[in-house]
């Protein structure tokens, strides 16, 4: 035993000094094997996203190889009996041989689409912990832009993945996409004739156009703004809750090396086994029972995937609008549910961190994160905003909701386009007095009971026994680095932005 | 020794012994200690006393924690065994395959949890965090910046030319973006034309007779590209008491029979619903085509106006008439573009 120790010491002795010769590695060795990340289960989430598109990546690369981005009419001779002698886009047919022909095809197939859903969920609720913690502010308002940025790009690239099969619903899909383009005030025209090369379904090289977007120029820029998402994270340190001994000018948790690395690679595994089951066990975008699509075809009851969800709904929800001047249509109906209306929801996410600092005048550096109970307030503007966009994308499924539960399809809409205003008020009101109330008792609903344990003695002192489960007490937040006590926040010359 | 004045007794004697002894053992425990059991130095306090310091590490050396991840992590190459056999025997058994996968990957990833929490040492630790904040340096860099123009007289000429050229070269660059495309007017364009006869998605013409009250059919151009977006119509037979056109549309709807784009004017999906009113309680709604991605709902027996959804436009409608065979054939073009709107879609 002793031998092998010995050897497997010199080994890495090795490997560690040929690169501090060359690169002077061994400062920054030991920087990332001591960094230190904090021990709470949100800010996982982030990293279930990194690791499926790490999944993204690898079974994607394994499509690529099977892919065939052509229109070219072609007649299907294959296992699938339905389809047999059906005239077909060959980007469709190659589509049908991954899922048929290739062996595990199908399984990598679903694992690619159910780790792309998996992967804007996650960066969803990361998003969601980010805001609600406020880990946004500064100095990590750069990584929210970033953060945001990547969100966008995530569905976009998910919405040209599924679009280049050329089933019947992936082509209404476009075709909804071709009508959205379309209403772009002023160049929507031309641009979607650039884009398809003249009318819907567009030229022949439509699909390989797509294929570049969703294989190299999305998924590199991903790459690129995740490895700079995670340097900024590095370079600022983790934030993290208040806690005993966790302070502003700190950070305390798990070094990397050996229990972080271990438990992360496992986080690794757990999000690619979950993957690998759901794609080999449920069975997500059955293209073949789509058919091949033809612009004169259709499918009723076509949901897209859920990040695109809350499109459809806003499409729907939309009266039937269209400003007309002179004869021009300045702004046709799609843009004001597909176009602006997603515009207006990134917008005012990119724009929050600037609107806060302004409202509440707090330039400040935080490293230590709120409890959403800690600012009611924002905590409740956000709790409003997100039920406003859930309540959006629930109405991308009201003819689900009809046909499950024969409520009248046009009573929902017209419900909803009164009730889309009012519920987030008061989703609002009552998130802000619930925050209160949190604020005021200091319990902790979720997590069972916490406390004092104190013991009157006999000569009538107040003993304490035992404070809060972890046998320390939760102190408040401590001021935040940068506050000079006695002044404003914004007094402070060398971190106000001007 | 035994002659001095002052000679010790025995006893001392055997204390001295003793002493040298002690001496003699300490010397020969600290030279044999290397390094010397030094007690470390009381930590400085860095915080007020009551600082509360989260530091602290424990090493598990947990034998069974160990024997557990060892049995995951062979569970984990029997399951990826297994996977290799299904890829080999069964080939495209997608449950199979996803299921040993899976497995494997899910032992993998408890034998590293596990190692992670069980068998490794457990650590907290408390790192101090980089305050990013150089002020002294920030001025030193505009300094070095604006060190850069020393000596440069004309400065405003200098930046004005430097922004016309800037900008020319923005312009150049960016003129070839005009000549993406085919110019927006191709998005008028309708492969019908006067005479082309209606058929069906098998190339069989339909015949007047052929289209009944109470359902709807798919016609497309015959010769003509089915994929075009404008080929697709709704072709349908309504009794003469629902038919209301516009008055420059009466020879519209010969014997009742119309025919309208396929392609909803709102986000150009096929429209594929259409209701009928058959019996008494449906009787008071008019027939009516709904798109299947938004539900905007159009009446063909008034020229196809929108009486629910978000459509900015009417459905658009194409002229047929009925030939001496008594075939279906295009009568002219469509009222208005068919397709989602655009800037120029009402200026033909």
């Amino acid at each position: 035993m002793k031998l092998i120790d010995r050897y497997v010491r010199r080994r890495f002795a090795r490997s560690v000094r040929y690169t501090d010769q060359r690169l002077g590695g061994a400062p920054a060795y030991k920087w990332l094997l001591r960094y230190v990340f904090p021990d709470h289960w949100s800010f996982l989430l982030g990293e279930i996203s990194l690791y499926s598109f790490l999944v993204l990546v690898g079974t994607g690369i394994f499509l690529t190889v099977y892919y065939i981005p052509s229109p070219g009419h072609v007649i299907y001779h294959g296992p699938y009996s339905l389809l047999q002698n059906q005239e077909m886009s060959e980007a469709y047919r190659s589509v049908l041989d991954i899922s048929f022909n290739v062996p595990a095809g199908l399984l990598l197939r679903q694992v690619h689409h159910w780790a792309a859903d998996v992967f804007i969920a996650s960066i969803v609720l990361h998003l969601m912990r980010i805001f609600f913690t406020g880990a946004y502010r500064k100095p990590r308002d750069i990584n929210w832009y970033i953060g945001l940025t990547m969100l966008l790009l995530a569905m976009i690239e998910g919405f040209a993945g599924y679009s280049l099969v050329d089933d019947l619903v992936s082509g209404m899909g476009l075709a909804i996409a071709y009508g959205v383009v379309l209403s772009i005030p002023f160049f929507g025209g031309q641009l979607a004739s650039s884009i398809w090369g003249g009318q819907l379904p567009g030229t022949d090289s439509f699909f390989s156009r797509l294929e570049i977007v969703h294989v190299l120029l999305i998924p590199a820029a991903l790459a690129t703004l995740i490895g700079i998402h995670l340097a900024i994270i590095m370079r600022q340190h983790h934030s993290q809750f208040p806690g005993p001994g966790r302070k502003e000018r700190n950070v305390v948790g798990t070094p990397t090396w050996p229990a972080y690395a271990l438990r992360s690679i496992g986080l690794l595994l757990a999000v690619a086994a979950v993957l690998f089951l759901m794609g080999g066990l449920i069975q997500i975008n059955p293209i073949w029972q789509w058919g091949p699509y033809h612009p004169y075809l259709s499918e009723n009851g076509a949901q897209p995937d859920w990040y695109i969800g809350w499109l459809i709904g806003a499409l729907r929800l939309m009266p039937n609008y269209e400003l007309v001047i002179g004869g021009y249509t300045v702004i046709p109906n799609p843009f004001w549910g597909g176009a602006l209306f997603p515009t207006f929801v990134l917008g005012v996410m990119y724009l929050w961190p600037a609107l806060e600092r302004r409202f509440t005048g707090d330039r400040r550096r935080h490293d230590l994160l709120d409890r959403p109970r800690d600012n009611p307030t924002r905590t409740a503007i956000g709790a409003g905003f997100l039920s406003w966009v859930v309540i959006i994308f629930v109405i991308g499924s009201t003819d689900r909701l009809f046909f499950r539960l024969h409520i009248p399809y046009q009573a929902q809409i017209h419900f909803w386009r009164a009730g889309v205003w009012i519920v987030p008020i008061i989703i609002f009101w009552l998130t802000r007095s619930g925050a209160r109330a949190l604020q005021r008792s200091e319990t902790h609903p979720l997590r069972g009971w916490q406390g004092t344990v104190i013991k009157r003695n006999d000569d009538g002192a107040v003993q304490h026994l035992d404070i809060s489960h972890n046998g320390h007490a939760t102190p408040a937040s401590e001021p935040p680095v940068g506050t000079i006590p006695g002044q404003p926040a914004d007094s402070q010359s060398s971190e106000s932005s001007s | 020794m035994s002659d001095s004045p002052q000679s010790p007794g025995p006893q001392s004697r055997l204390a001295q012994a003793v002493g040298v002894l002690i001496a003699l053992r300490t010397a020969w425990r600290t030279a044999r200690h290397h390094p010397p059991p030094t007690e470390p130095p009381p930590p400085l306090p860095r915080d007020p006393p009551t600082e509360y310091d989260p530091s602290e590490r424990t090493v598990p050396a947990n034998r069974q924690a160990e024997n557990l991840v060892a049995a995951l992590l062979v569970m984990a190459a029997g399951c990826a065994f297994a996977f290799l056999a299904v890829y080999i025997v069964l080939q495209t058994q997608t449950q199979l395959l996803g299921l040993s996968m899976g497995l494997a990957l899910a032992c993998l990833a408890a034998a590293a949890i596990i190692a992670g929490k069980l068998v490794v040492p457990q650590e907290t630790s408390v790192e101090s965090r980089d305050q990013l904040l150089k002020t002294d340096e920030e001025e030193e860099v505009v300094e070095i910046i604006t060190d850069g123009g020393q000596g440069v007289s004309r400065r405003v000429l200098l930046t004005g030319a430097g922004g016309l050229a800037g900008a020319a070269m923005l312009g150049a660059a960016a003129a070839p973006i005009a000549s993406l495309g085919p110019p927006a007017g191709i998005l008028h364009q309708s492969p019908w034309r006067r005479g082309i006869r209606l058929v069906d998605d098998q190339g069989n013409v339909f015949a007047a007779a052929d289209i009944q009250i109470g359902s709807f059919y798919d016609a497309l151009p015959e010769g003509g590209n089915a994929d075009s977006l404008g080929a697709g119509l709704l072709v349908i037979r309504l009794p003469q008491s629902m038919i209301d056109l516009p008055a420059a549309r009466a020879t519209w709807a010969p014997q009742g029979i119309m025919a309208y784009s396929k392609i909803c004017p709102h986000a150009a999906c096929a429209i594929n619903l259409y209701r009928y009113p058959l019996d008494e309680s449906t009787a008071q709604d008019p027939p009516a085509f709904t798109c299947p991605c938004h539900y905007s709902t159009f009446t063909p027996g008034n020229g196809g106006k929108l009486i629910f959804g978000p459509a900015g436009r009417e459905l658009p409608q194409m002229p047929i008439m009925i030939d001496t065979d008594g075939n279906l054939r295009c009568a002219g073009q469509f009222d208005e573009d068919i397709g989602p709107s655009w800037w120029g879609v009402r200026r033909t």
